[in-house]
């Protein structure tokens, strides 16, 4: 499968993903627009892999597992999203147990 | 057209059509579920791809670890109701515009690329099996993946201060 076609795949989701943060105002669903581009990252990044695993079998180098290192990225990427989805809700809870609402128009006190 | 091309094109078509409603959907429960529809989408290119650790991985921990927790937050505060008061409409049009114009930008800079006749394997190649993964991983990237350990500690730490009473 040409790799353009991956490109633009992921270009397409990210920015589906970018529309979202931008239009909705419930910061669970924007929350939720953020895992989308991260994965449109991550599906990348495996396609970018197979994409040198490919090269460097056709050219013959003399590489051990060429191309590993995406997928092992795309692995870390998921260890931070996960770690990162865990504060963020924590943090998402707090604010609605303080002002009960999840509404980013409300969330601007932190300068009053 | 192979039968690997045939399926590229319906994930792709379920992974754009799904990442829509997620966008689309009023009520957060569905979104949620639309989400999951995304990240089986997303694993089903990456079981095309021959990145099976990937694939189980994605399913593991997106649909099964991170939407339940979006799942309980969301029932937690009660929003299962379409509660959301929309933005308004002049905003919402310049998000969108926003938003495709980086589509655009994005998609004219890149559609002209060297990378144009590079292909990307399918089915084929052992990199993305669990033996090959877990060997590089335990051996050349062990440092980051014990600092990642401790990333969850603190992170862990970190939840469970910000959530406590008072």
């Amino acid at each position: 499968m040409p790799i353009n076609y991956y490109l633009f795949l992921a270009i397409a989701l990210f920015s589906i993903g970018v529309v979202g943060v931008l239009t909705r105002r419930n910061a669970i669903i924007i929350f939720m627009c953020i895992e989308l581009m991260l994965n449109a990252v991550n599906l990348l990044l495996v396609a970018f892999s197979k994409m040198h695993y490919q090269q460097a079998v056709a050219a013959a180098l003399p590489i051990a597992n060429p191309g590993v290192e995406g997928q092992l990225f795309v692995f870390f990427i998921m260890v931070v999203a996960a770690a990162e989805v865990s504060v963020g809700l924590a943090i998402i809870v707090m604010l609605y147990r303080n002002i009960h609402s999840v509404d980013i128009n409300f969330l601007n006190r932190l300068k009053h | 057209m192979s039968i690997s091309h045939l399926l590229f094109w319906i994930l792709s078509v379920a992974v754009l059509f799904s990442a829509l409603m997620v966008v689309t959907s009023r009520n957060p429960v569905h979104s949620v579920i639309w989400l999951i529809v995304t990240f089986f989408a997303i694993s089903g290119h990456y079981i095309l791809l021959n990145a099976q650790f990937l694939a189980i991985v994605n399913i593991i921990v997106y649909a099964g670890a991170i939407m339940v927790l979006f799942l309980f937050v969301i029932m937690l505060m009660n929003l299962n109701k379409e509660s959301e008061p929309a933005r308004h409409k002049w905003l919402q049009l310049a998000g969108a515009v926003s938003g495709g114009a980086l589509l655009l930008v994005l998609v004219s800079a890149l559609k002209n690329t060297e990378l144009k006749s590079q292909q990307s394997l399918l089915i084929e190649g052992h990199i993305g099996l669990i033996k090959t993964l877990g060997q590089e991983l335990f051996s050349t990237y062990v440092i980051p993946f014990e600092l990642s350990s401790i990333l969850f500690l603190s992170a862990m730490v970190g939840a469970v201060l910000i959530g406590k009473k008072d």
